[in-house]
């Protein structure tokens, strides 16, 4: 039986971490997400036995989660932008030597030590590979606390399909809202024991190595064109987006995550004022939903896009690629940790479109 | 060259009288542990790590435990110890080693956890995990190869380079003024109550290394035992980036290194608890 | 005392010929040999018949490529097994 609660973003996130059966966290406190690791530290390791370990850094984080994941069990971390930089060079690792996991990152407005309010300035950082290196992590933007939820055990489950580290991109207000929740039933802790994992060579197998360096030249590119042709494979097989009104749109508003919420109210009063406008949503950042776009774009009834983001403009360079001069494409973003308002988003779809709307 | 062949060749060259016949397996009084592989190593001519290689493949043989341990390497010369060891291993990022051997032991705490790191690794660019990971106790070994220079990037300084010691990267000399002192990290660490135990070996000379091999045993007893963190250093030459032949790279070890490191048990278990 | 005899065998085409264990013989038995391996490094060698199987040259061996062996010549069979020892003994051998 599903269980409906009023919880926090973060909060409800660490819940549904106890509730997938997670091995082990190992995290270090920033705000806006230091409720993770609170929730764990105080529910976690009585209700499932699962590790939950303050490290020294962010640092050492993500490389006890490189440990932890290189045993084939269910391990994560969770930070906010900056201590998310700290872990790129990690992820870099975690992402050659394939090991599945799950990242969480409650952006905050950078750059630098920035703010503390909400933001979506990591997106080039989560999207386009942050650290060094030809990789991607699978992204996830949830939109509200239930995909906060949701996003843990598709996560995890993503991961282990595709040995890829996996993120959930979240934002400070995501992180701190309350909303109703529905939270999944209580999964058991893996019991399995992956082939490719370090957990003791026994006598009948060869060695397990779990490692990124491969100093032959031919070799590396063999792993890069592995690593190329499996996130190939993740492009067609787990883009994942949502479309609200655009049947008959004329314009469109692109936005992930928070932002795409308040593109929904925007979108509600431009319909009210008669201006036919539709929502896009895309629930996977990596892989992108080029092809969905591209083929909303080439409807007639489409004029053009309006791409809405908490930065000064990242994700709009993934649109408009996807677009590709069908259309043309707008774009919105406020920064620092300012939120832009329905009101703001209607202003400047009249501003951007009306004059052409008939 | 296979065994045969091998045995063939060293009879000739050696001249042994066949009639006695030594070379039977009953006589055997020394050989590589299985745990060790035939792989040959990359390691320059003389170099330490290959010693302290065999010694902790030769007490996993011992203690029959390869099928429970699980190692971590370290960036550095000994970024390849999994092509040696036949054991499962991880290979960590710069300094991270002890951080990643975490994360194995907290989820795997039944089996037995070492990392394997040179004194750039652990001493400089991983002195917080080292230092967190010994304070937090965590039950693993940590083996420590102090040589005092960067080998695989080329000689430069390193950490517990010795004051006035010339590298790429100092080369009129150490100077303490502006480069500072040699971080003697393993006297450090010994002040944490999080380690159990922590000794300083040499593999210079047979007796020293048979002194690195028992504080090696000893350390994986106590992890079964679930004592604590261990910690080993074992002062090591460097003959390519010393400069020196490995002979002379062993008695300039002896007189300049083991003076400022000197070798010894830094903090022993109290054995009246155990 | 019965006298020992102790030999080794190398993996010459592993050696590098770094004289750790020439270094570390107490008899100086080994030394390098003239020719070379495929990798090019002179080899070590033992030179001299007067190996007693000490094990110190395979305990520096970087490469771990040196067997030692070691027999017991004329063995002798004990004149008397002593067993169920609680105090110390002392015996005294004259010369």
């Amino acid at each position: 039986m599903k269980e409906s609660r009023l919880m926090k973003g973060n909060e409800a996130l660490a819940e549904a971490v106890i509730r997938s059966g997670c091995d082990a966290y190992f995290g270090y406190p920033i705000t806006p997400q230091s409720e993770i690791l609170e929730y764990l530290s105080l529910e976690a390791h009585k209700r499932t036995g699962m590790v939950v370990l303050q490290a020294e850094s962010e640092v050492a984080s993500i490389n006890m989660v490189y440990g932890a994941a290189g045993t084939g069990k269910r391990a994560m971390t969770s930070s906010s932008s900056p201590g998310i930089s700290l872990m790129q060079e990690g992820i870099s690792y975690i992402a050659c030597a394939e090991l599945p996991c799950l990242l969480v990152n409650v952006v905050r407005g950078g750059p630098g030590l920035g703010t503390i309010q909400p933001s979506q300035g990591d997106y080039f950082q989560a999207v386009k590979g942050g650290g060094h290196g030809d990789y991607r992590m699978i992204v996830l933007a949830p939109s509200n606390v239930q995909e906060m939820v949701d996003f843990v055990r598709l996560g995890f489950d993503l991961a282990f399909k595709w040995r890829n580290p996996v993120m959930i991109l979240a934002d400070g207000a995501l992180g701190q809202m309350m909303e109703k929740v529905e939270l999944f039933e209580q999964m058991q802790r893996k019991t399995n024991i992956e082939p490719w994992a370090t957990v003791g060579k026994p006598k009948d197998r060869e060695r397990n190595i779990i490692t990124s360096l491969h100093i032959k030249p031919d070799k590396m590119e063999e792993i890069n064109l592995h690593l190329q042709a499996k996130y190939k494979e993740i492009e067609k097989e787990e883009t994942r987006f949502a479309t609200i009104d655009c049947d008959d749109a004329e314009v469109i508003l692109t936005a992930y995550g928070l932002v795409a919420r308040i593109c929904q109210k925007a979108a509600q009063l431009a319909r009210a004022k008669g201006i036919k406008v539709g929502v896009f949503r895309p629930k996977t950042l990596f892989p992108f939903p080029y092809d969905a776009i591209n083929k909303l774009a080439a409807k007639e009834n489409i004029k053009g896009f309006l791409d809405v983001e908490m930065n000064a403009g990242q994700m709009v360079e993934d649109v408009r690629l996807a677009v590709n001069g069908q259309k043309k494409v707008e774009f919105h973003g406020r920064m620092g940790g300012i939120v832009p308002s329905p009101e703001e988003i209607l202003a400047k779809i009249e501003e951007k479109f009306v004059g052409e709307l008939v | 060259m296979n065994e045969k062949t091998m045995l063939e060749e060293d009879l000739r060259e050696q001249e042994v009288d066949q009639a006695e016949c030594i070379f039977c397996n009953e006589n055997i009084v020394y050989e590589k542990p299985d745990t060790l592989l035939d792989t040959p190593m990359h390691y320059c001519p003389g170099c330490g790590h290959g010693v302290a290689h065999r010694l902790i493949a030769e007490v996993i043989s011992e203690l029959g435990i390869q099928e429970n341990t699980i190692g971590v390497a370290p960036v550095g010369c000994a970024v390849f110890a999994y092509n040696y060891l036949n054991i499962d291993m991880q290979e960590a990022a710069h300094g991270r080693a002890s951080a990643v051997a975490t994360g194995i032991k907290r989820v795997m705490p039944e089996k037995y956890v070492f990392s394997y790191q040179g004194d750039g690794d652990l001493a400089a660019i991983g002195t917080a995990e080292t230092i967190h990971t010994c304070n937090r106790g965590e039950n693993i070994l940590i083996v420590f190869i102090n040589n005092a220079i960067y080998g695989m990037t080329g000689g430069q300084m390193a950490p517990t380079t010795l004051p006035g010691m010339k590298t790429t990267t100092s080369p009129f000399g150490r100077d303490v003024l502006t480069m500072g002192n040699p971080l003697k990290i393993t006297e450090i660490v010994a002040t944490l109550p999080g380690v159990y135990y922590c000794t300083r070996t040499a593999v210079n000379t047979p007796a020293n290394v048979r002194r690195a091999k028992k504080a090696i045993l000893k350390s994986f007893e106590y992890q079964k035992l679930n004592k604590g963190l261990c910690f080993v250093e074992i002062v090591s030459d460097c003959p390519s980036n010393w400069k020196m032949n490995p002979v002379q790279a062993n008695k300039w070890l002896e007189e300049n290194m083991l003076p400022y490191y000197p070798l010894g048990d830094l903090k022993v278990p109290n054995e009246k608890e155990n | 005392m019965a006298k020992v005899k102790g030999d080794i065998l190398v993996d010459i085409e592993k050696c590098k010929g770094c004289e750790l264990c020439r270094a570390a013989c107490p008899q100086k038995s080994l030394e390098l040999s003239r020719k070379i391996n495929s990798k090019g490094y002179h080899y070590i060698v033992r030179i001299e018949d007067n190996c007693t199987g000490c094990t110190n040259c395979a305990l520096v061996c970087p490469e771990g490529i040196i067997k030692v062996y070691r027999m017991t010549l004329n063995k002798k069979e004990p004149v008397a097994t002593i067993t169920n020892v609680t105090n110390d003994i002392t015996v005294t051998v004259k010369s």
